[in-house]
């Protein structure tokens, strides 16, 4: 029998960051006190109108921008009817028809067989990206059968970007992820936490033979962290393979996954089959944006956002990030890969190699097993290191300049992690850890070596 | 649930007897009203076009005077003459116009004060209209004193500045309870004040209550809302009176009064009893213009966009503006200069600076063209109406302007295209009726999904739970296409329509307001709210699918002695060209002032110290 071919599909939202929500002045603030950045709108209160955040639009441009996206000119607003008590309104607005980016696409490398030596590049189709609301939280409190409404999130700001199904298992999908959430925190279009909520991922997932068309599939949600979006999508796959070859059948249906167990479980779907009724916004005229070509002379520049000039001013984005790295300093694709991984880590890189003689390529080997190992044992960012690059660059002159050998540079920045102040030229001195460069001095300490054991020169020398 | 800050307050037992006491009023009104004493209504002219009568085409036989009618014998028997004086004085001053006030008030000869308490003494006189839901006296007094401060020191805020004015209780008011005339919000206190009551404010406005409407203006009889019919106050005219078939029992008289149209009935009711100066509506299918052309106002609905909706609780946010109800049109032009203009918290409101205008005395009508719609010529409408509409046509002719007859050819699928776009948004905007932030919340508690319906089912009346019920079945998706947008698109076609008339040369049209007459309620009641809607809004509701600025201009009084208003439609944010046109033909019309006969009240303590209740 032929194999099975898994076809996975993600959808993503990624909250916008922004002072306040997508249409209204409220605040946009994690974890503060419930109810506490609610507005009129926000609440759904009779007569309230949405307006639309500038930042939020500008925001999906250039993420769309930075997706290879086309972005409409000329976009709209839908609202989706849904009875839930987090969402007030009874509807989300949202981009169901014309969204405001579409037909890009975003390249990301894995590695073959954990081997960091083998990297691949692939590349997964963008289908559209959307500005919507994120709804409130609800926490429902099973012992006093009540539910907590609190809508400090309901109305802020989300881009939905939906990739298509052109990735084939976890790992494709958890290295899409990982480069799609360093181009937002590159762009500063999202902080893109998914532990905080601000990244959620929902995987579309099915199995079939080649040249069949594709199977049922499931939507896993639920995933917080990127390592469990690879566990989850993996474990979907094979039971998915497992339930076919045991001649049952997949359902259409939405699969929380089980983080302690591994797994992933059917969600109760209480209401069944949604129709989500949509409509246009009418109180949204549609969302046109312009180019340098289309820009209207004599217009409110507070009213116009410029396609183009926003294209101008995108930050360099990882990937080119890391063929710079690769380029300028010789170091390995791999290793480029790294450094970007870690929020910071080549800006410290750059920084040490710019202070000290040390090659770039002997550089990232410190960056790299040294610093980052240590980080890794101790938990903390780059940012939160006890050694700067200042430290690090003073370091490394001392063994590029061989006053130290590299057995005692260890020791120093073993030294140096309990920052305790103190410079790597003083740890040295303290510890007497120099490398000899005066002949005499070398020849005085031998021959007092020498001097001090008589008996075992004479044993020597006799043989 | 978590409370926030700024959470609107629920019905407390207050309210709740407030409303079982109004309750109890306005059956007292209704069971003891009784015929008055009146002459023998002329005979009517059955079955021909009545003969244009020339009292309400010039100045000068009928309501030259109208104001200052000797007061009866014995009515005011024993009183001393200063008193009578003052008092037809003070009645005359709540006749004038908004503009004549605002001299008055300038110029020191009534104080702001005096005119709202003899504003919230004449609504409580007349209460028996029911049209208001909630008279703000407290608030309204306070108001009233700060514009008085302002004039004692010499620094009004302007043309309003101490004007009593009421606005549909579709609007939301900051303090003052907010109902749409529904459960749903009865007790509801908004948090903040629509743009437009806000502007008012701001301008120095007193604000005197809330008026009457359908159930989120889901109406276009002012009758279907959950604290009872608005009735007209021409059914208590001598005009009506005179005209209307005797009946041999005075039980009849009940039975009787006619409707005030809809749904911003109690807006339109209140302009037309003198209760207030002006008022806000809400248009969206006619619901300023319809009551206005029944109740002898003027009722404005401006261009899309001109004034803002934040605030206003929508119906259909396509097509929703706020309505402008006033005495005459120089004061529509009035309010409207106070109310256009951009709104940050509404993105449909136009960017360009409004100006406020002042509306010229049009001697020359011979360079415009007035467009005759042949597809308003709808079934239904009534003899004396299309009479009335071709006397105004020919008015225009010898005046020197060019009538032309124009065709709006998909004018009759509006109205079927109007209900599927109505009911969709209809079903849209009340999703967030669930109990759970503000408004009514039922006590079953099973679980969060009965609780909504239990809710939606208690708080909503059969009207608005139907809008609601095929607007969701217009926007399943399998329906979508077949009815949403096949309806958009025809909404744009009508739409266009007016477009290339406008484009052929035509600066108005002229149709009327209204199929006939308003109805005696009993009658009106005899058909459903939808079929009811449908006849009524069919020569308005166009105007609300293009956008288009449209007045509606008290003509004529009908057989029956009741109201007749005519309809002219302009090109969008054009309004200083159709309220000038719409001036010109109020000028040439003369129509009559009101003459409210005296309601005998038995029992009533409120009418004591108002015997003479005669204000016309």
């Amino acid at each position: 029998l032929a194999p099975w071919v898994p076809v996975v599909g993600l959808e993503i939202h990624a909250q916008i960051s922004s002072n306040s929500k997508l249409f209204s002045g409220s605040q946009v603030q994690f974890a503060a006190p419930p109810n506490s950045l609610v507005s009129f709108f926000d609440a759904s209160l009779p007569g309230t109108l949405p307006v639309l955040n500038r930042r939020c639009v500008e925001a999906a441009v250039m993420t769309g921008l930075a997706l290879n996206c086309s972005i409409n000119k000329k976009s709209l607003f839908d609202r989706k009817h849904y009875f839930y008590a987090d969402l007030p309104a009874g509807y989300q607005i949202t981009q169901q028809r014309v969204p405001i980016a579409v037909n890009g696409s975003l390249s990301y490398s894995l590695c073959i067989d954990n081997k960091m030596s083998q990297m691949v590049t692939k590349t997964v189709r963008i289908k559209q990206i959307q500005l919507e609301q994120d709804s409130g939280k609800s926490l429902h409190d099973d012992t006093r059968s009540q539910t907590l409404v609190d809508l400090n999130r309901a109305g802020v700001g989300l881009m939905e970007v939906v990739m298509e199904p052109d990735m084939c298992c976890g790992e494709e999908a958890a290295a899409a992820v990982r480069e799609l959430q360093l181009i937002l925190q590159t762009l500063g279009s999202s902080q893109a936490v998914m532990a905080e909520g601000q990244l959620r991922v929902d995987a579309n997932v099915s199995v079939h033979h080649p040249g069949e068309p594709y199977g049922v599939r499931t939507e896993v949600k639920n995933i917080n962290s990127i390592r469990f979006l690879a566990k989850a999508i993996d474990y979907e796959i094979q039971r998915q393979i497992e339930e076919l070859e045991n001649g049952g059948t997949i359902l259409n249906e939405t699969r929380a996954f089980d983080s302690k167990l591994g797994c992933t479980v059917p969600m109760r779907d209480k209401e069944g089959k949604q129709d989500y009724r949509f409509m246009p916004e009418p109180n949204l005229p549609p969302l046109i944006l312009y180019d340098a070509k289309s820009l209207p002379a004599n217009m409110n520049h507070q009213q116009v956002i410029n396609i183009d000039w926003i294209h101008e001013r995108l930050p360099d984005l990882p990937s080119v990030k890391r063929k710079k790295l690769v380029e300028q300093y010789g170091i390995l694709p791999e290793h480029s890969f790294t450094l970007l991984n870690e929020d910071g880590l080549a800006e410290f890189f750059e920084s040490v190699v710019k202070e000290t003689l040390m090659k770039p390529k002997k550089v990232i080997g410190w960056i790299l097993k040294d610093l980052l190992s240590y980080l890794k044992q101790h938990s903390l960012t780059v940012k939160e290191s006890p050694v700067s690059s200042f430290l690090l660059a003073d370091l490394l002159n001392l063994l590029e300049k061989k006053e130290i050998s590299s057995t005692a540079a260890k020791q120093v920045l073993a030294e140096l992690w309990k920052g305790e102040g103190k410079t790597p030229l003083e740890i040295v001195k303290e510890q007497k850890l120099e490398l000899l460069q005066d002949q005499k001095e070398l020849e005085q300490i031998c021959q007092a070596v020498i001097d001090g054991h008589e008996n075992e020169v004479i044993m020597m020398v006799l043989g | 649930m978590t409370a926030w800050p700024g959470q609107p307050g629920r019905a407390g037992p207050q309210v709740r007897d407030r409303v079982r006491d109004r309750d109890k009023d306005r059956d007292r009104a209704g069971a003891l009203l009784r015929p008055t004493a009146l002459s023998p209504a002329a005979p009517a002219a059955n079955g021909r076009p009545p003969s244009w009568p020339p009292c309400q085409w010039c100045r000068g036989v009928l309501r030259q005077d109208g104001g200052a009618r000797p007061p009866r014998r014995g009515k005011e028997r024993g009183r001393s003459a200063g008193v009578r004086r003052r008092r037809r004085a003070g009645r005359a001053m709540l006749r004038a116009s908004l503009r004549q006030v605002s001299a008055a008030l300038k110029e020191g000869r009534v104080a702001p004060t005096e005119l709202c308490q003899r504003c919230l003494a004449l609504i409580k006189s007349t209460k028996f209209l029911n049209a208001y839901i909630t008279v703000a006296e407290e608030t309204a007094l306070k108001q009233a004193e700060e514009s008085e401060e302002r004039y004692k020191r010499g620094q009004p805020l302007g043309i309003l500045d101490g004007i009593p004015i009421a606005v549909k209780d579709n609007f939301n008011t900051a303090g003052i309870e907010t109902t749409c005339a529904s459960n749903m919000l009865k007790g509801y206190i908004s948090p903040y004040n629509a743009t437009v009551v806000q502007k008012l404010l701001d301008q120095g406005a007193v604000l005197l209550g809330k008026t009457n409407l359908d159930e989120f203006a889901m109406g276009s009889g002012s009758t279907d809302g959950v604290f009872g019919p608005v009735r007209n106050p021409w059914s208590y005219s001598k005009q009506y009176k005179e005209k209307s078939v005797p009946k041999s029992h005075s039980e009849d008289e009940e039975s009787n009064w006619v409707i005030t149209g809809g749904s911003s009935g109690g807006s339109a009711a209140a302009v037309s009893s003198f209760t207030c100066f002006a008022a806000l509506g809400s248009d969206t299918g006619g619901s300023t213009r319809n009551p206005a052309a029944h109740c002898g106002v003027v009722g404005l609905k401006p261009t899309y966009g001109l004034i803002s909706r934040h605030g206003l609780i929508p119906l259909v946010n396509s097509m929703d503006v706020p309505g402008i109800l006033t005495r005459c049109v120089d004061d529509a032009a009035v309010l409207l200069g106070s109310l256009a203009g951009h709104d940050p918290k509404d993105s449909t409101t136009i960017q360009d600076d409004f100006k406020p205008f002042e509306l010229p005395n049009l001697t020359d009508v011979s360079k415009l063209s007035i467009g005759i719609p042949k597809e308003y010529h709808a079934p239904g409408l009534s003899s004396e109406i299309l009479a009335l509409w071709s006397k105004a046509a020919d008015l225009f002719k010898n005046a020197g302007a060019k009538v032309v007859e124009v065709s709006l050819p998909h004018t009759p699928y509006s109205i079927v295209c109007y209900h599927v776009l109505c009911t969709a948004e209809v079903a849209s905007n009340m999703a967030r009726f669930d109990g759970l932030e503000y408004g009514h919340r039922s006590d079953v508690k099973d679980s969060t999904e009965s609780m909504y319906a239990a809710t939606r089912r208690e708080g909503f009346n059969d009207v608005v739970r139907g809008r609601i019920l095929s607007g969701n079945y217009f926007l399943l998706k399998q329906n979508y296409e077949k009815y949403f947008v096949k309806a958009q698109k025809v909404r744009r076609l009508i739409a266009n329509d007016f477009v290339k008339v406008f484009r052929s040369g035509v600066d108005i049209l002229l149709t009327p307001t209204t199929l006939s007459d308003a109805a005696p309620y009993t009658e009106f009641i005899q058909e459903d709210n939808r079929t009811r809607s449908a006849q009524d809004d069919i020569l308005t509701q166009a105007a609300n699918m293009a956008g288009l600025p449209a007045i509606s201009v008290p003509t004529a009084l009908s057989e029956r002695g009741l109201p007749v208003g005519l309809q002219f439609i302009g090109r969008s944010f054009q309004e200083k060209q159709l309220l000038t046109v719409a001036k010109w033909f109020e000028k040439q019309v003369q129509f009559p002032v009101i003459q409210l006969e005296e309601v005998k009240r038995h029992d009533s303590d409120v009418f004591q110290h108002q015997k003479s209740a005669s204000f016309s």
